[in-house]
């Protein structure tokens, strides 16, 4: 499915009415961009409650609808996201996610930060694919310093790594999440499994399972240990044969092809009017990945597909998630191959600090260390916006620096929180039970979204 | 009127010369602390490693806790694993309150029980501000040992009932705080369903 | 990290002065290899048509600065500092580049005109400008707070808005006096 040209000014249509054209994009609003407007429920807490209560006289119409909530607290809604539901029966009608109960408050603390102690706080927004959130906020650090070209390659293909294999995990926590909302709880324990898998091995390489803080500008805070190849291919041995049960458990079992195939369906317009990236926007057909598109790193070094669906459903995300893990693996491999040896970070005293045996030695390596950790290194005026593909979609870290140490104003543009507003148009006219179903299948990750 | 203020001060342990009735007592707090239920409560990150803890590399199940019950109404256990922002304390509260005694609250990892590394506007500096905390786990986020170790705190004081007592006189937490175990260096795979 | 080349730049042909680029009107500068348009609030809406137009079809982030700490930033002739900004960043699928738009807000008039009709996926993205920074988006259908609780007093985002941090005395009496679960004898 092409993208829709719609600026094919020449057409021109002789009809009974008179010439008529395609108006350009620009001229179109909301209300025809999108298909379902009144798919989105624009009421305050407040009306919404005076709207339950009724008015009191006691009647009830047969085509009265209700609005219910759903969440913070709920099974089945990843973190915390509330939703008002409007129903008619069973069938959702409109939709209005609320956010913010779990409101960080992390871009104003990441004005306090330094640079180098940002990746601390940057981490803690998308907790599922940390490395991801670092990765873009010290590539935006590095284009700032202007050494963005200066990293070296064993650096730049461990980041490789590192990110892909977070893209692994993270989408097997969709796997089981998945499976979990939609009544296939053993697919919880088995996407876990295999997770630990992975987690265990960031363990070894950056010393926790989650929010690492191991990706910092200049490059990584620590080698790759002894023993990391063996790893590796353990992890890319053990998971072909389970992603195959994946496929006997769920992609070809009638229950789960019924309960996804044809609902919450977006449409590659309506995905890009809402501005949503990532496999929402792939699985309507409009094959867009920022590792292809826009390489940065050495994407461009590596072969891989970018999985594409059709219908845009919540099946087609589903097998689009999986395929990647498979996309994934491949180029771990490739990477497994082709990893340089060479330094993990930049030798620039002024970014990174230097070993700790030196300190002892030389005076300068002290006073480098003491001014690095303590006051940070300073970051020349300007601002940037630097966006990588994370497992959710594209992640960009936009940076306004006023010549100090710590940014003057560090914003994240986190994929869940726009992919969030295509909820109620995927939701519209269908029943509660897909609303988890949907849910799931955007695959939010709230701390990302409430920052 | 004796026997009656000594059951209604100190339940059936309260009644010292009948061994029966005093092991039924024992009975019921082995009963609670073997199969306590946590409530889902799993705001951010701390939540991914509850769902690992609960996962079958550390399988909570063997503690009898791997039903996490959505309805505080059938939960014991509210485990608080995430950062509280301003938004989310009344409905912290309001689930709390909504939970039948006995319930038991830990604050898992350091954001729920001091604010953790945000220190800020946006977030409630530590959860005993809002319900009584009993066992506090620290990490960022505590590893599946940790909070597999907090639990089991939890388990061996409600077992010695000491939790049932203190909380009756000053209606405060117990407020144990255990030191954090570090994930194992070489932990050995499990190899379930290998093909 | 790849740099899609700039837009096309309207040029005068005189050779004495350097003319400063511009696109469709509005100044163009290079902010670290990025190109960026700056844009009175006047002509926000019709610059973001005619980009649309050229292929700028998806409006990825919109987000507000707060500059009143750091008033001296460097911006093209013609533009005039303001306390607030709103940043637009753009993105062509088609021809694979990026562009940013920068308008400026004054602070006694905290407005500007909504890009709903135009990217619906906005209209979050302004609700958090409007919760954090307080710059209400004229036509906005929804305009309320979205981060904060809806009745919470202040923009955080501010840079005249407390950070909030509460004070914590560590002290080593405390780690020593809190009781362990070794102890729980001595609570008898």
């Amino acid at each position: 499915m092409a993208v829709i040209d719609e600026t094919q000014a020449g057409l021109l249509h002789q009809t009974g009415e008179g010439a008529q054209e395609l108006r350009p994009r620009s001229e179109l609003s909301a209300k025809e961009l999108l298909r379902e407007v009144g798919a989105v429920l624009r009421m305050s807490e407040a009306e919404a409650a005076k709207y339950a209560a009724g008015t009191g006289n006691n009647e009830y119409h047969d085509d009265q609808t209700m609005i219910i909530n759903m969440g913070p607290q709920h099974p089945s809604t990843h973190g915390v996201l509330r939703l008002m539901l409007e129903l008619q029966g069973e069938t959702v009608l409109r939709c209005k996610p609320i956010i913010g109960y779990l409101h960080t408050g992390m871009e104003k603390t990441g004005e306090t930060l330094t640079y180098m102690q940002g990746g601390t706080n940057v981490t803690r927004m998308d907790y599922v694919s940390p490395l991801n959130n670092e990765l873009v906020f010290s590539l935006a650090v590095e284009k700032l310093l202007g050494i963005d070209g200066d990293i070296p390659e064993r650096a730049v293909w461990m980041r490789m790594l590192l990110s892909e294999l977070n893209r692994m995990s993270s989408h097997l926590l969709f796997m089981a999440t998945n499976g979990m909302d939609l009544g296939a709880v053993s697919m919880m324990l088995y996407g876990w499994r295999e997770r630990e898998e992975v987690l265990r091995f960031f363990q070894k390489v950056t010393g926790l399972r989650m929010n690492h803080n191991f990706i910092r500008p200049g490059g990584l805070a620590a080698d790759l240990p002894a023993g990391w190849r063996d790893d590796v291919l353990a992890i890319l041995d053990m998971l072909p044969p389970r992603l195959a049960e994946y496929d006997v458990l769920m992609t070809g079992q009638p229950i789960w092809r019924d309960r996804l195939q044809g609902v919450g369906v977006i449409t590659a317009q309506e995905a890009m009017a809402l501005g949503s990236t990532g496999p929402i926007l792939r699985s309507t057909g409009l094959a867009w990945d920022l590792r292809r598109d826009m390489p940065y790193l050495r994407y461009d070094e590596v072969e891989f597909d970018v999985i594409v669906g059709t219908y845009g459903d919540c099946f087609d995300r589903f097998a689009i998630r999986l395929n990647e893990i498979r996309e994934s693996m491949k180029i771990v491999r490739q990477i497994l191959d082709r990893m340089p040896s060479g330094d993990y970070r930049i030798q620039n005293k002024k970014v990174t600090p230097p070993p700790r045996a030196r300190i002892d030695e030389s005076m300068e390596a002290l006073i480098h260390h003491f001014k690095i950790f303590t006051e940070g290194f300073k970051v020349p005026e300007g601002e940037v916006y630097v966006a990588i593909e994370s497992p959710r979609g594209e992640i960009g870290c936009y940076i306004a620096s006023d010549g100090s140490s710590k940014p003057y104003r560090m914003h994240v543009r986190a994929p869940s929180f726009v992919n969030i507003q295509t909820l109620p148009h995927m939701m519209r006219n269908c029943l509660v039970a897909d609303a988890v179903a949907i849910i799931s299948s955007v695959d939010p990750v709230l701390g990302e979204v409430d920052r | 009127m004796g026997l009656v203020n000594d059951v209604l001060d100190d339940g059936l342990g309260g009644i010292q010369h009948n061994a029966l009735t005093g092991r039924i007592e024992d009975l019921v707090k082995w009963a609670r602390s073997r199969s306590s239920w946590g409530a889902t409560f799993g705001l951010a990150c701390c939540a991914i490693e509850m769902m690992g803890s609960g996962g079958s590399h550390y399988d909570l199940s063997r503690f009898g806790m791997e039903v996490f019950r959505a309805s505080p109404r059938q939960a014991d256990i509210m485990i608080v694993a995430g950062r509280v922002s301003q938004k989310m304390a009344p409905v912290l509260r309001q689930v709390y309150d909504q939970m039948m005694e006995p319930k038991w609250v830990i604050s898992m990892g350091v954001c729920a029980s001091s604010g953790g590394m945000f220190n800020n506007y946006a977030i409630v500096q530590g959860v005993d501000q809002i319900v009584p905390v009993d066992v506090y786990a620290p990490g960022c986020p505590p590893t599946p040992e940790t909070l597999i170790h907090a639990i089991e705190t939890l388990h061996q004081l409600i077992e010695d009932g000491e939790i049932m007592k203190r909380r009756a006189q000053t209606g405060a937490g117990a407020n144990v705080h255990i030191t954090e175990i570090a994930a194992a260096v070489e932990p050995t795979p499990v190899l379930l369903g290998n093909r | 990290m790849s740099n899609t080349p700039a837009p096309e730049a309207a040029a005068d042909t005189s050779p004495s002065t350097e003319p400063a680029p511009t696109l469709h009107g509005h100044p163009l500068t290079d902010s670290f290899g990025q190109p960026v348009v700056h844009v009175a609030r006047s002509s926000y809406i019709a610059l973001i048509k005619q980009l649309a137009n050229d292929g700028y079809v998806m409006a990825v982030d919109l987000c507000g600065v707060d500059y009143l700490t750091h008033p001296g930033r460097t911006l093209p002739e013609g533009i005039a500092p303001e306390r607030f900004e709103v940043v637009v960043n753009l993105l062509d699928i088609e021809h694979r580049r990026r562009l940013r738009v920068r308008v400026q807000i004054p602070a006694n008039d905290a407005t500007c005109p909504t890009l709903f009709d135009l990217h619906p996926g906005t209209e979050a993205m302004e609700r958090e400008a409007y919760d954090m920074f307080g710059i209400s988006f004229a036509n906005h259908p929804d305009p309320t707070r979205i981060l904060m609780p809806e009745d919470w007093d202040g923009h955080p985002l501010r840079k005249d808005y407390e950070v909030g941090v509460i004070p914590v005395q560590f002290s080593a009496d405390y780690v020593q006096n809190a009781p362990r679960a070794e102890e729980t004898s001595a609570w008898q």
